[in-house]
This record gives C-alpha cells, sequence and structure tokens, in this order.
C-alpha cells in the first residue's frame, strides 16, 4: 500500500485550508491507508458472514437471523457511533454502559410513564444529555482525566440508577413505548432503523461539517487545534454530551425490548463498544477512526457471536476466540499503518 | 414438592422483602472480585422467607426469650438483589428476638475489605458471627480467629476453606435446583421427550456448573429428553434477551427451557414473546419472583420456578441464636444444633403457587 505524501487535506478528505483542519496535515494518506483498513474489515466480515454460511447452513442465512443480527446491533451500535466521535476526538468514554442502566430506569419510572413515550423517550435522552455533560465538563474544564471521569461515572450512574429503582425494576407499561423495541416495520425491527439512522446522522456528522472535522483535528493534535481557534474545551464537552445522548436513546430501545427498566442493563458495553471502535479502525489516542468502521466492528463481533451460538460453541471458547480476533484485528491493523 | 426442610427453624420472618437486582458490578474491566460477589448471588428472587407454617412450628421452646446475645452479622456489600435480601433477612429474623442483639457491618465489594471490618468487631464482646464471605477460601483465616475467641461462626452459602472456621454451616443447593428443574421437565414432557435448552448464568461460577451438573444428572433418567443447547447469560434482564435470541434462532424445535435465573428470565421472556414460539414449548425459572410465580399462577409461558431462597440468613441468625444460647433447634432431638444446613430447592408449579407467592420477592 502506498506511503506517498497525498495532497494536504483533512481526515475528512477536505481542502486543508478549511476551519480546524491544520492539525492533520497528512490527512490524504491516512484517508488512503482509512479506506484500506475499511476494505480489509470489510473483507474480514465478509469472511465471517461466509464462514456462518457454509457452518450454519440452514440458520445463518436466513431473513430470521439477519433482523436477529442487527437487533442485536442495534442498541450497542449506536453507543458505538457516540464513543467513536469520543475516541476521535482523543477521550474515552467508560460510563456509556451505566448510562444507558440509568436513562433507561429513569425514563421507565412511574412518574415518566404518566406523560407518555414522548416524555420518555425525552426524558432518557435528557438523561444521558445531562450525564454526557457532567462527564464532559469535569474533563474539558476540570481537567480531570477522561479515563477517571467515566469511570467514576460507571459507577455512580449505575448506583443512581440502582437507587432509583431500588433494585425492582420498573415494569413499562406504556404500549407506544414498548413498540419502539417489540414491533417491526416492514419486517425490520424498529431500533435497526434507529441504528441505520444514527449511523447515517454520525456519518454526515463527522464527514461533512465542521464539527467532524474539529473532532478529527482536536483528537490528532489539541493544542495545535488550539492554536487554530478552535475552542477545544467546548468541543470536547460536547463530545461526552453526544455519547451520552447517543446512549439515552440505547437506552431507550434496550428498555422498550424489555418492555422493563432495570439498572442491571447494559453493564459491559463500554468494553464491547470500545472493542469495536479499535476493530473498526480507530487509535485509542485520537485522531483516527470512522464511523462506517465502528460499524463494521460493531457488526463483525455480532455476527461473530451469532455464528458461535448457532455452532453451539461453549461460552468459554467463545470468549478465548474473540479475544484472539480483537488482538489480531488491531494488529493487522498496525501493519496496515507501518506499511 | 414438599416443603423446605427448614421447616423447623424458629422465628423465621414471613414479611415481603425489597427485591434487588443482581448486578455484575460496576467495575471496569471485566473484574474477576465482581464475580465473586456473584456467587450465590444469582438467586435473588427466591422466596423472601419461609412459609408461615414453619413460623408456627416454630413455637415451643426455641422462641422462648434466653438470655441476651451478641451477634455479628458481614455479608458483601448489597449491590445486587440477593444479598440485600440476605442482610434484610438476618435483620428481620434478629428483630424478632428481644434477646438478639444484632451487629451489622456495611456490604464489602472486596475480600479484603470484608477482612478489615470483620477485624473492627472481633473485640466487640460477641457471642456469634454470621457471615457471608466474599470467597470462602480467602475469608477462612478470620473466620479461625473468631472461633479460636470463642465467637461461635455460621457460615453462610460460601464456604469456608477450613471446617475449623465454622460452627455450623447454612447452604443453599444448587444443584438441587438442577435436579429439581430437570425433574420437572422430564416429568412433564414423559415418554414423549424432546429437545430441551438451558439459559444459564454466569459460565465461570461454580454454582452455575453445579446447577448445569444437576440438570444434566436428573435428565438421564428420561432418556427421551435432550439437552440439544446451553446458553450462557449474566443473571441480567439484557443478557437474558441476547442468550435467548441466540438460542431461539439456533434451535429449530423444543420441548423446554430452563432458565437458571428469573432476574435475566425478564429478557429471556421478552425474547420469546418477540420471536413468537410461545406457544412451541414450555419455560421453567430459577429463583422465584413474584412476576415469575403470578405467571405459573396464570399458566402462561412459565410452569414451574425452583428455588434458591435468601431466607437462609434468617434461618443463620436464628441458629446462632440458639448456640449462642447452648439451646438445642426445635423440635430435633439432638440436644445441639447441627453442623450443617442445606435448604431445599422447591418446585413451584401451579399445584402449589399459592402457598409460596405470598413469600415471593416484588420484583
Amino acid at each position: 500500500m502506498t506511503t506517498q505524501d497525498a495532497p494536504i487535506a483533512d481526515a475528512s478528505g477536505r481542502p486543508a485550508d478549511e476551519p480546524g483542519s491544520g492539525p492533520t496535515r497528512a490527512g490524504g494518506r491516512f484517508d488512503r491507508l482509512r479506506s484500506i483498513r475499511i476494505a480489509g474489515l470489510g473483507a474480514v466480515f465478509v469472511l465471517f458472514v461466509i464462514a456462518g454460511a457454509v457452518l450454519a447452513p440452514e440458520r445463518f442465512l436466513t431473513l430470521n437471523n439477519l433482523y436477529n443480527i442487527l437487533l442485536q446491533a442495534s442498541v450497542i451500535g449506536i453507543v458505538t457511533i457516540g464513543l467513536t466521535f469520543v475516541i476521535l476526538g482523543g477521550g474515552i468514554d467508560l460510563s456509556v454502559g451505566s448510562l444507558v442502566a440509568l436513562a433507561g430506569v429513569v425514563a421507565a419510572a412511574p412518574f415518566a410513564q404518566d406523560g407518555g413515550v414522548l416524555a420518555m423517550v425525552a426524558i432518557a435522552l435528557a438523561v444521558g444529555a445531562l450525564a454526557g455533560l457532567v462527564n464532559g465538563a469535569l474533563i474539558a474544564y476540570g481537567r480531570v482525566v477522561a479515563f477517571i471521569t467515566t469511570l467514576a461515572m460507571l459507577t455512580t450512574a449505575r448506583g443512581l440508577a440502582i437507587r432509583v429503582t431500588d433494585s425492582r425494576p420498573f415494569i413499562i407499561s406504556e404500549d407506544a413505548f414498548n413498540t419502539l423495541g417489540t414491533d417491526r416495520l416492514l419486517g425490520v425491527p424498529i431500533p435497526v432503523y434507529f441504528f441505520l439512522a444514527v449511523a447515517v446522522l454520525g456519518w454526515v456528522l463527522l464527514n461533512r461539517t465542521t464539527f467532524g472535522r474539529r473532532t478529527v483535528a482536536i483528537g490528532g493534535n489539541a493544542e495545535a487545534s488550539r492554536l487554530a481557534g478552535i475552542d477545544v474545551k467546548r468541543h470536547t464537552m460536547l463530545l461526552y454530551v453526544l455519547s451520552g445522548v447517543l446512549s439515552g436513546l440505547a437506552a431507550v430501545l434496550i428498555s422498550a425490548q424489555l418492555t422493563t427498566g432495570s439498572a442491571s442493563v447494559g453493564i459491559g458495553y463500554e468494553l464491547d463498544a470500545i472493542a469495536a471502535v479499535i476493530i473498526g479502525g480507530a487509535s485509542l489516542s485520537g485522531g483516527r477512526g470512522t464511523v462506517v468502521g465502528s460499524v463494521l466492528g460493531i457488526l463483525t463481533l455480532t455476527v461473530l457471536a451469532n455464528i458461535f451460538a448457532l455452532l453451539l460453541i461453549p461460552s468459554d471458547v467463545r470468549q478465548i476466540v474473540q479475544g484472539v480476533i480483537i488482538v489480531v484485528a488491531v494488529l493487522l491493523q498496525g501493519r496496515s499503518r507501518s506499511s | 414438592m414438599s416443603k423446605n426442610p427448614d421447616l423447623l427453624l424458629p422465628g423465621v420472618p414471613a414479611g415481603r422483602f425489597d427485591r434487588r437486582r443482581l448486578l455484575r458490578g460496576a467495575a471496569v474491566v471485566g473484574a474477576a472480585g465482581v464475580l465473586g460477589a456473584c456467587s450465590g448471588g444469582d438467586d435473588e428472587e427466591a422466596a423472601g422467607a419461609a412459609s408461615p407454617a414453619a413460623v408456627a412450628a416454630a413455637g415451643g421452646a426455641s422462641t422462648e426469650p434466653g438470655e441476651t446475645v451478641r451477634i455479628g452479622f458481614s455479608a458483601p456489600g448489597a449491590d445486587h438483589g440477593w444479598q440485600a435480601a440476605i442482610s434484610q433477612n438476618a435483620q428481620e429474623a434478629a428483630g424478632q428476638y428481644e434477646d438478639v442483639e444484632l451487629i451489622l457491618t456495611e456490604g464489602n465489594s472486596t475480600n479484603e475489605a470484608q477482612i478489615a471490618q470483620l477485624r473492627t468487631i472481633i473485640g466487640e464482646d460477641l457471642d456469634a458471627l454470621v457471615i457471608l464471605p466474599y470467597e470462602g477460601q480467602a475469608l477462612t483465616d478470620i473466620a479461625l480467629e473468631f472461633m479460636e475467641q470463642g465467637i461461635t461462626v455460621v457460615n453462610l452459602d460460601r464456604v469456608f476453606a477450613d471446617e475449623r472456621a465454622y460452627r455450623t454451616l447454612i447452604l443453599g443447593d444448587n444443584y438441587g435446583m438442577g435436579l429439581s428443574a430437570g425433574n420437572y421437565i422430564g416429568r412433564e414432557l414423559g415418554d414423549a421427550g424432546g429437545p430441551v435448552a438451558e439459559i444459564t448464568g454466569i459460565a465461570s461460577l461454580e454454582l452455575t456448573a453445579q446447577r448445569s451438573q444437576g440438570f444434566r444428572d436428573a435428565l438421564e433418567g428420561y432418556p427421551n429428553v435432550e439437552i440439544v443447547a446451553q446458553e450462557e447469560a449474566l443473571f441480567t434482564v439484557d443478557s437474558g434477551l441476547t442468550a435467548a435470541q441466540n438460542l431461539l434462532q439456533a434451535q429449530g424445535e423444543l420441548a423446554a427451557i430452563w432458565n437458571h435465573d428469573d432476574d435475566q428470565g425478564i429478557g429471556v421472556e421478552q425474547a420469546i414473546r418477540q420471536s413468537g414460539r410461545t406457544d412451541e414449548f414450555f419455560l421453567v425459572g430459577g429463583a422465584g419472583s413474584r412476576q415469575v410465580m403470578e405467571k405459573i399462577r396464570d399458566g402462561d409461558l412459565y410452569r414451574a420456578t425452583v428455588l434458591y431462597p435468601p431466607t437462609m440468613a434468617a434461618s443463620a441468625v436464628s441458629l446462632a441464636r440458639l448456640i449462642a444460647q447452648s439451646r438445642k433447634m426445635g423440635d430435633l432431638a439432638e440436644a445441639e444444633v447441627p453442623k450443617s444446613i442445606t435448604l431445599y430447592s422447591s418446585t413451584v408449579t401451579q399445584d402449589n403457587v399459592d402457598q409460596f407467592i405470598e413469600l415471593a420477592f416484588d420484583s
């Protein structure tokens, strides 16, 4: 693969003279590598699909299973897209899973259910946004390390969720809300549409807006971005708000599927989401990553889990193989970066 | 099925308890310690208290006030349902006796924290200690110290590595849960048999292995019943959803499913409903939440659930009291409280659900 210097452009492929593009001058090269990486990941994904089709021919390649996979990928996928922005911006958000639980239980609380479906959705998004704002403010203005801040939020939000429910899950009797998780439109489960919409909007936000370019710029070089006139603190804070809002949306979809608001949902989501983002080609040090890669990352993990389940592979073997695959994926990307 | 064998235990309250949920912990990276917290914690919904009959039968000598005893209580942090029910049971049992003073310690989420806390109460002139160790092995030495100081240790649910570390041991019966579930399913399917599947709790826990083993052993007696799949869930509702989705996708035909835990069962049930396969097979739960029992009563998807009651903590306090007062146990002929008691895992079905439902946890 090529490493020759490309015309100066930022990671979004726009000319470098646009605002916020300064720190990513070698973007053209990144761009090309990025495409290669995504193509590589796409190939891996297709390989898994073929493997599934060969190994479990009757069960894997069915429309029902396709929907099953997409449905399972939807909730965690939405979280993953939020996390992609945070990681692109050079941060990390470990609190996403707990925020899903907190937003879910508050939205399912009796007072929220009294307000109807719109109130419940609005409350879930607001809780996510508020928690994200706290994360972001502490990180950007309080100068607390993101890992620590969001780790603290991970435990705090989980604790709050338990407190809100008093450890009894809220049964959701608002059918209009539950429809969001349990119904299908044209045969496709409704959460899948949300996932698709978030993925498309996320791609547009990252690749076609100043916000996206600034995110990449800050993740690549925060100091240079600041010198280039970007309000790095404000932008960083907004990234966590975005992640929080998307956790809130994920909370809506999982609670609706379960017709229950439970404080125990979302445990470990942060790990799955981080794995997906990394498999998707992002760098944990920021500035590198794509929405398409992250979506492929989560789909790959979900398809893998699906194949394991169809083949009745024991869970210990699944864990081992999944770990190996994550490492291999990252190793391969290291190779593509250095070649 | 028959009643609990702890029928003779005195003073077990028949109240309802808050049902706390199992959370596989808030630690960020998998958290081995958290898994420890789950052992035994997956059955948070087990019946909240012994049957009223137990309380009635408990009369007589055992409940007569005796000399006042100070009983310490130590258990892991109540970050999930079963744990919360454990400490609540202990408190309610102690509250029933005017001659018991319960010294509660804060819940702990590591072995070290629990040991440190035990050190703060070891000098408090205790007569007995009821302890559910974070891990039995790790807390054995400190329990030995209590015993050496003449403090009666009652070991709850997770067993110490050394028999000298406790006076009496009270355990739930994970293997028995599997047996009960397996026997129920085997009998229900009869000679026709059929393919059955299992949705387990966290696979790395010994208790999960014990439950599965019991299930397997029971079903060996029913040659036409075959276990065709085992899917792991993590005691949480969303993991139950995913596990059941995968299971249903993998299996074309099923006659019955045993789900180890009624908490994750919320997700399991939703997945089954959304798959539209509710008429194909029946579901057996594990633990015994009120929700599940109501469904059993209504003849819904659930046909049974097998219990793992946190009332063992109430029983432990009662036994600690009797031992500390040097008294015998209820109607037993023995002069002293036995060394170990294993609870029975009752099978709750439509026929006997009324006997259990008033005692189930709200969920």
